[in-house]
């Protein structure tokens, strides 16, 4: 565990230095898009009555955005390292000179690399003294952490619940008295080697990373209020290359996964059901895509241009029917893998049972039709909070894992190398120790 | 594997690929850099208006050149007729005091307003012994005007060396030659008697009965005053309340006839006793007296 205290813990420091240079910038490197936001840090309170921090947001300002076509991308995955590279070149050059700032530090987001999540839990003893930091620390350190398999990279590990005796349901236990105290951590893991080629590549750009969260975790923060995330809620952020889910209950992630399928393999559906490029397939699909036709549909026909080399012959035409017809059942399979995936997390145990759909994917029109049958009652389809200067072109779903990078470098929950290191850990002659009991006895 | 060797479109060359080169995002990173902006923006027009200068002063002969136009422009603006004094006006200065300070300030008309320094030139009229106080300036029309206010005389300072008139102040105002030049006014001598002029004033003053048989005062021991009547008659006044004193002579003269007696001394170095000295052949006489008429024994 040391390592990852290390490595997560230098991350954090940088992303100190970061918020105090003033400047950081957001990379949402997608299989879609790629986005590049440059938030300046000024910790203002936004002026006037009644306006609050929010959720922690109005201490950013974005002050530069660029966005480009993702090149060399699969499933959010990085396929060409040197064609994804120039990508995040051009949008954090674009965004460097639309905020005039240099920036050195990056947040990423990470939305392949199968994540897994695990519930972990910790229970230590106490003396019967009120519940201090060492506590705290102790009790995470006694969380027993399941075998993650090998090239597994944890991104996120935060305490989700407390215990203390028979009272459960605690966010914070400091200063109270018990004998027992047990907590409830929610790790995610990724494979390694997709951040390390991440890195890798923000490494080739001259950036240093400052932060790396789960692209649905992001979506969730942004594109759930703050009732859903309390009440208990399901994020699903469906992009170009996958699919990210992310359950909140209590204001804390408890879950999140990825559906390798996204919009990619609409288009890919509709590519080759209609022989057609797939530049063309995803102007067809973003024009005059949806999900659930109508007879109306039937009527409406659409000029393919085939740019099959051949103007005169080549002059296809389809239905809007028809084009639903091929997108509504890779639709489908989405959700329902979506909903195996929820089943399987135990979701319909949650109080709530709300859905958010956001991400790209859930701009296709009708979606909020042919989802509840999959979901129940309770779906939205979710765009992101407002963060002060988001430029109008970013304010669509498409843009909600963006903002929620921007609300997660604002205001970061706690992890667990947030927390001291529980002094037994440390080895036994090491002058930290010695430091410790100092500032401890005196 | 995508090819390693790109590939060239035929027909018009077309710019498929938006991503900067490395080396163009080196260099906008580079320039959005706030100390090499800054430096770009300060920095460099700075450096270039240094090396300008620094090219355009290393010949000696132009650096000379650019002192002398400034000398030159300096004097212009020195010598203009609106700064010149062409004139010197004493005022409130008696011929002689006047004709001293022209002679002591020695100042070459026409001359520029710039060097006149006239706190220099106050401090020297106000060298002289018989100069109170000067105000001096410069009057729009080249006049430079000295206000002066003379000393007056008040005593005559009889010293080894001669007489000094002195003011109210005991300042010194200037030689006399002769006791007779300056009749009017009364001699005081003795060392330190200046510094206790105005004592010696209020003396002479109260001393107005006595007019003039009043010969003059003479400081003893820098303390005290004696008071110099004609006929060798003599006061000695004591060191506080000298005028009380005197006073309290004059009462009992005017009273009793004192210094129409023989008596050469009054003392009234006590206040409390008071002590005459007479004559002494007036006062071998007046044992005589005394004797004969209460027999020698």
């Amino acid at each position: 565990m040391f390592d990852l205290y290390r490595s997560q813990r230098a991350m954090r420091a940088m992303r100190q230095t970061a918020m105090q240079r003033g400047h950081v910038a957001i990379l949402d490197v997608g299989t879609s898009k790629i986005a590049c936001l440059v938030l300046a840090v000024d910790g203002a309170t936004p002026p006037g009555d009644g306006v609050g921090h929010r959720a922690g947001q109005s201490s950013v300002r974005i002050v530069g955005a660029a966005v480009t076509r993702s090149r060399g991308m699969r499933f959010g995955e990085i396929e060409a390292m040197h064609e994804t590279e120039r990508a995040i070149r051009t949008v954090v050059q674009g965004a460097q000179k639309a905020a005039q700032v240099r920036v050195d530090h990056v947040i990423a987001a990470i939305s392949g690399g199968g994540p897994r999540s695990y519930g972990l839990a910790g229970e230590v003893e106490l003396d019967g003294d009120a519940v201090e930091e060492q506590d705290v620390a102790r009790v995470l350190a006694a969380c027993d952490v399941p075998d993650l398999g090998d090239g597994r990279e944890v991104v996120h590990a935060q305490p989700v619940n407390f215990a203390l005796d028979h009272r459960s349901g605690m966010n914070d236990p400091r200063g109270q008295v018990g004998d027992r105290l047990a907590c409830d951590m929610h790790m995610l893991t990724v494979e390694s080697h997709v951040v390390q080629n991440l890195i890798h590549c923000i490494k080739r750009c001259d950036l240093e990373l400052a932060g790396l969260a789960s692209t649905a975790y992001a979506s969730g923060l942004a594109s759930l209020v703050e009732d859903e995330q309390e009440l208990g809620a399901a994020c699903i952020d469906m992009g170009g290359g996958a699919t990210g889910i992310s359950v909140f209950w209590r204001k804390h992630l408890i879950y999140a996964d990825a559906v390798a399928m996204g919009g990619d393999q609409i288009t890919g559906d509709i590519a080759k059901g209609l022989q057609i490029p797939l530049a063309t397939a995803e102007r067809l699909k973003t024009l005059h895509g949806g999900a659930v036709s109508t007879s109306m549909d039937d009527r409406e026909t659409i000029e393919l241009g085939g740019d099959s080399g051949d103007w005169e012959r080549d002059r296809r035409t389809v239905s809007r029917a028809e084009l639903i017809g091929i997108m509504r059942p890779r639709i489908e399979e989405i959700l329902e893998e979506v909903r195996e995936r929820l089943d399987a997390a135990g979701f319909e145990a949650l109080p709530s049972q709300q859905i958010v759909l956001t991400g790209g994917g859930s701009q296709i029109p009708g979606l909020d039709t042919l989802a509840p049958p999959f979901f129940g009652q309770q779906v939205r389809v979710g765009r992101p909070l407002r963060v002060p200067g988001l430029p109008e072109k970013a304010t669509g779903a498409a843009f909600s894992s963006a903002v929620g990078l921007c609300l997660f470098a604002a205001s970061p929950q706690d992890e667990w190398w947030d927390f001291e290191i529980p002094a037994a850990t440390y080895p036994a002659r090491s002058l930290r120790r010695a430091l410790r009991w100092f500032r401890e006895n005196w | 594997m995508r090819p390693l060797t790109p590939f060239r479109r035929p027909g018009p060359r077309t710019r498929s690929d938006p991503a900067p080169s490395r080396l163009a995002y080196r260099m906008q990173r580079l320039a959005l850099t706030p100390s090499v902006r800054r430096g770009f923006t300060l920095g460099m027009p700075a450096f270039a208006v240094a090396v300008i200068g620094a090219l355009a002063l290393a010949s000696p002969e132009r650096r000379a050149g650019l002192v002398a136009h400034a000398a030159a422009m300096q004097e212009a603006v020195r010598s203009r007729k609106e700064f010149l004094v062409h004139e010197m006006r004493i005022a409130g200065a008696s011929d002689g005091v006047g004709a001293e300070i022209a002679a002591r300030l020695d100042v070459e008309m026409p001359v520029s307003s710039f060097d006149l320094d006239l706190a220099d030139l106050r401090a020297r009229v106000l060298a002289l012994d018989a100069v109170e106080r000067a105000d001096l300036r410069v009057r729009p029309g080249g006049v430079l005007d000295i206000d002066v206010v003379e000393r007056v005389p008040a005593l005559l300072w009889r010293r080894a060396d001669g007489l000094t008139a002195l003011d109210r102040a005991g300042k010194p105002v200037g030689a006399v030659a002769a006791r007779a030049d300056r009749a009017d006014l009364p001699v005081i001598s003795g060392r330190g008697a200046d510094r206790a002029a105005g004592e010696a004033l209020a003396l002479v003053a109260a001393a107005a009965p006595l007019d003039a048989r009043l010969r003059g005062l003479v400081r003893i021991g820098e303390r005290r005053w004696d008071m110099i009547l004609s006929d060798g008659q003599k006061i000695k006044l004591p060191q506080d309340d000298a005028v009380d004193a005197l006073e309290r002579v004059l009462e009992v003269d005017r009273a009793r006839d004192l210094f129409a007696r023989h008596v050469v001394l009054v003392d009234m170095r006590l206040p409390r006793r008071p002590t005459v000295r007479l004559h002494p052949d007036t006062a071998r006489d007046l044992r005589q007296v005394k004797l004969t008429g209460l027999g020698d024994d």
